[in-house]
């Protein structure tokens, strides 16, 4: 298989199907396994279900890397309210394209996750809320689903097991913002897509105001593998904290971009020389941003120490977020890329929050004014106070998203604002 | 105050501070004098938190809190000033102004706006944006309501009012990010909306202003007195905004027991009467041989002659706009010529207009605030719901006829002229008035001190926010020095005088005094039924 590229550093148990239509069908799915992790689950019982999962050390794949085993703990015993489990598959993060794979190639290894899941959890609906734009994904999905209930794996008394788990594949308007966990809830709900203050946290009032559990795709498509073969098994690879594989969206100025299955702790330079086949044109690393555009901005010494895991990125002064790695060369113009995802952040934003409503906006205007070269340096403490102000101020994390890229670049990478603002001095002079 | 279970204690500012379990700390900081300063939260409404303004320090707490869903803990430390809070709170003041307009000195805001306010208080001196702004203009949103979007701050009091408290939902936020802007849903906006003039009230800015009061008048230049909503039996609790001794406009004046914060647009737009021009000025007579203008004293003095020398019983129709001091006076008056009826008419709605947010709140079916002190005085109701008719007995009526505040409208020039007396205390005449022999003018509600008694019962106080004409004064003044001069006792001085023969001589006000009133009133001993309401 030649799945767009694939590496023999990769070790693929999520992506293993990626490239093979065939595995679509669930006679495929089940001839090579499928859904005995489901039967194994329903043996082991939801709480044993969740002893496993915490036992694998399984981190949520969305961004925030919480222990998935330990959320599924927090949702209520004894509560005679319905449960509901909410599949996050609005994969909107700029430089994120695993989850999208996940679905099209594999989507009975999500269902299988998102049944297991649901039922770990004592929820008898689950959604999985997919992303505007994905058309064609959720086709596959929603045809994966329906041949799912035709053969009894979802719906009312799962394969005899007595066990009734229904399954909505719900597709968004287009909304980055329907990603954040309660503002996907409020979108299935019906209402304006904005997230909710917390607390109440989802595992006390979450979707239609019940308990409800949020996962990524990726976090539940791994779910099959770790309880058909134990949490032991899964931590073969990966470190301590941050065990088992990972799935990395290289773009940027690489030879070979793509989805790599990777154990967590792989080098960033390994990802970046030998698995994606090195710089396009021989040309220099310039910056690294390492999970999706809200984390802050690798520079190339930065790099070539990082490793990727949760801690490891950290550490590298970044952070590890849904492992999108976007690789700039040494032609890369920063201020305009951070100027484009401030200026995606502020289109995204829902507004709500003053900070992020109007920090957003007035940020991509003063940087596209740097831009033009009618910039000053007074900007650039005024961005950087901006920066301030927009985090830890807001009711979800955009607005600290849109304010990280800034802050990190300003201070990683302040030759190039000065140039492109003494550029405009000399030009306004002339 | 010792800690119960139902009380948590912590320190704000400094400051020990117990309050009931549950309240917040914004509502906390409020019993230290410190409001911090927010635009999303509005006690009436749900709390969406998403100003960002109310920002505290929490001490212990990973980020500075919003205050105004954060509750309050026993043992917490909340510093409301401290510099990380005053420089969130600046920061969020800041990004307001960057595509605000500026416009301070065209919006009818100015002088009552909270960013105006915040921002002296706890803002930069300078902006820092250079950046051009952003610019949504102007839209009429129907009923009274006009929208100014470039000053709108996105807190959706307005949103939330709609759907919490009217519950029928005609504006929502369209669009997201600086895009978003408040808006209608379909053409006809909030008209046919009874309560949307209250959004102009909560916008604490100049986004949502009043067409009526459009340019009217500048706020610093306005008085406020504090007073009650002639337009129905509700009794909500207004404010008169009066400058040139006109009303400007009437606002609603919180009182948790009879409106909340709100009263309705009916009654929100129903003041111009209380400016009317054409008024009776000065005591008219009937002499011989004319009609005599007369000084208040000569006037009293020929009417006590008068009633020496009258016979037969007396017949009087009072006005549900009169005050309960008024009201009174009549009642000893019509007891004091021998006894005799007392009726008065009151227009009536088909239904109750009710706030469903606000269950005690209603427009009631009776549009006058005082039909329930006509029934205490002893009056009955008469004529149909429009308030006209039901005065046959009266119009030829041959002992003694006493109209107070009703202006006789539906009444033809014979009314009263077969009386042995016929007095009218009026603010204005009319053809059904020509054959009085006394027409002495008298004060509005606007324009003297006094009392109503709501549908329930509340008697509630009202101050003079305008000047009377000419040589009006308060129907109770007038007939206490008639009284007075006729019995020798002391006449009532004051309107609190008034209250306290009233409540001295009628049970169901028995024990009440006008200072405990005070502002928010006080519910009869008895429930006295009024009618059909
Ligand atoms: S931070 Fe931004 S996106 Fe998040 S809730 Fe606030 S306004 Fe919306
Ligand atoms: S119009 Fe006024 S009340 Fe409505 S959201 Fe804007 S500022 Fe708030």
């Amino acid at each position: 298989m030649a799945y767009p590229y694939v590496s023999d550093r990769e070790v693929r148990v999520l992506s293993k199907n990626f490239g093979d239509p065939s595995a679509r069908r669930l006679d495929t799915y089940v001839e090579r396994g499928g859904y005995s992790a489901l039967k194994k689950a329903f043996e082991l019982g939801p709480d044993g279900v969740v002893d496993v999962v915490k036992a694998s050390g399984l981190r949520g794949r969305g961004g925030a890397g919480f222990p998935t085993g330990v959320k599924w703990s927090f949702m209520p015993k004894d509560s005679n309210k319905p449960h509901y489990l909410l599949c996050n598959a609005d994969e909107s993060e700029p430089g994120t394209f695993k989850d999208r794979e996940l679905i099209r190639w594999d989507p009975h290894q999500l269902i299988e996750g998102v049944l297991i899941g649901a039922y770990a959890i004592r929820a008898e609906h689950a959604y999985i809320y997919c992303r505007g734009e994905f058309f064609e994904t959720t086709q596959v999905l929603a045809r994966a689903l329906e041949e799912a209930y035709e053969k009894g794996y979802v719906g009312k008394d799962i394969q005899g097991s007595g066990v009734d788990i229904d399954i909505t594949v719900h597709l968004g308007a287009g909304a980055y913002i329907c990603g954040e966990e309660t503002g996907l809830m409020n979108s299935l709900e019906g209402q304006r897509g904005q997230p909710r203050i917390k607390p109440p946290f989802p595992a006390a009032v979450g979707a239609f105001g019940m308990p409800s559990t949020i996962n990524n795709v990726e976090t539940l498509a791994a779910i099959p593998h770790i309880v058909a073969h134990g949490g032991e098994w899964y931590r073969q690879w990966g470190t301590e904290k941050s065990p088992g594989t990972k799935l990395f969206c290289v773009s940027g100025h690489v030879n070979k971009p793509g989805n790599y299955e990777l154990p967590l702790g792989f080098p960033l330079m390994d990802l970046i020389e030998d698995v994606c086949g090195g710089m396009r044109d021989g040309k220099a690393l310039k910056a690294v941003i390492p999970g999706g555009s809200s984390v802050p901005i690798l520079n190339a010494a930065e790099c070539a120490a990082c490793s990727l895991d949760y801690e490891g990125v950290v550490e590298a002064g970044s952070m590890l977020g849904c492992a999108s790695v976007i690789v700039m060369d040494e032609n890369t113009d920063i201020v305009k890329q951070v100027r484009r995802m401030v200026q995606f952040y502020a289109h995204e934003s829902c507004g709500q929050c003053t900070p992020c409503r109007e920090g957003t906006a007035w940020m991509t205007k003063i940087l596209q004014r740097i831009e033009d070269g009618r910039g000053t340096e007074d900007d650039l403490q005024t961005l950087l106070d901006m920066g301030v102000q927009m985090t830890g101020t807001t009711i979800c994390v955009l607005s600290d998203s849109a304010a990280a890229p800034v802050e990190s670049s300003i201070l990683k990478f302040k030759d190039e604002y000065l140039a492109l603002i003494r550029r405009g001095e000399r030009v306004g002079a002339a | 105050m010792a800690d119960t279970p139902n009380t948590v204690s912590l320190t704000i500012d400094g400051h020990e501070v117990t309050v009931p379990k549950g309240t917040t700390l914004l509502e906390a900081a409020k019993t230290i004098g410190e409001d911090v300063p927010h635009y999303c939260y509005h006690p009436g409404l749900s709390a969406p938190a998403m100003c960002r303004l109310c920002l505290v320090e929490v001490e212990g707490a990973p980020k500075p809190m919003p205050s105004c869903v954060t509750t309050a803990a026993d043992g917490q430390v909340v510093h409301t000033q401290s510099d990380l809070a005053l420089s969130r709170r600046r920061g969020v003041l800041e990004f307001y102004l960057v595509n605000h307009p500026l416009d301070c000195p065209i919006c009818d805001q100015s002088g009552e706006c909270k960013l105006q306010d915040y921002v002296h208080q706890e803002g930069r001196d300078h902006g820092r944006s250079r950046e051009p702004k952003r610019v949504f203009g102007r839209d009429d949103f129907g009923g009274d309501v006009l929208f100014y979007g470039d000053r709108c701050v996105m807190c959706t009091r307005c949103v939330r009012f709609m759907t919490e408290m009217e519950q029928d939902s005609r504006l929502t936020v369209v669009e997201r990010g600086n895009r978003s802007v408040i808006d209608t849903f379909f053409e006809e906006g909030l008209e046919g909306t009874n309560w949307s003039g209250n959004i102009v009230d909560i916008c604490p800015v100049g986004a949502l202003v009043s067409k009526d009061f459009l340019h009217k008048a500048r706020a610093w230049d306005l008085e406020h007195t504090p007073s009650i909503c002639p337009s129905c039996s509700q009794g909500c609790n207004i404010s008169l905004h009066t400058r040139d001794n006109l009303v400007q406009r009437l606002k609603p004046r919180e009182n948790m027991e009879v409106n909340g914060w709100w009263m309705c647009d009916h009654g929100r737009a129903n003041y111009e009467w209380m400016n009317h021009g054409q008024r009776l000025e000065a005591p008219l007579v009937r002499t011989e041989d004319a009609v005599r203008a007369m000084g208040w004293k000569e006037a009293v003095g020929a009417l006590l002659d008068r009633a020496e020398t009258t016979s037969g019983s007396v017949k009087a129709v009072v006005s549900p706009f009169a005050s309960n001091e008024d009201l009174a006076a009549v009642r000893s008056l019509v007891d004091a010529l021998g006894g005799g009826s007392m009726v008065y008419r009151m227009a009536r709605a088909d239904a109750e207009v009710p706030m469903d947010g606000f269950p005690i709140l209603a427009r009631r079916r009776d549009l006058a605030p005082n039909g329930r002190g006509a029934e205490i005085m002893g009056a009955s109701r008469v004529g149909d719901d429009d308030g006209v008719g039901g005065l046959d007995d009266v119009a030829g009526h041959d002992g003694v006829v006493i109209v107070l505040g009703d202006p006789l409208v539906d009444q033809d020039a014979s009314f009263g002229q077969s009386a042995s007396l016929f007095a009218y205390l009026g603010m204005h005449g009319s053809p059904a008035t020509g054959a009085a022999d006394f027409s002495l003018p008298i004060t509005n509600f606007a324009e003297q001190e006094g009392t109503f008694t709501n549908h329930e019962g509340r008697v509630q106080r009202f101050w003079p926010g305008l000047r009377g004409p000419g040589a009006a004064q308060p129907a109770w003044f007038v007939l206490g020095a008639f009284q007075a001069a006729r019995s020798g006792d002391p006449a009532p001085r004051s309107a609190a005088d008034a209250f306290a023969a009233l409540a001295a001589s009628e049970p169901a006000l028995a024990g009440m005094t006008y200072d405990d009133l005070g502002a928010r009133g006080a519910v009869l001993n008895e429930t006295v039924s009024v009618p059909g309401g």
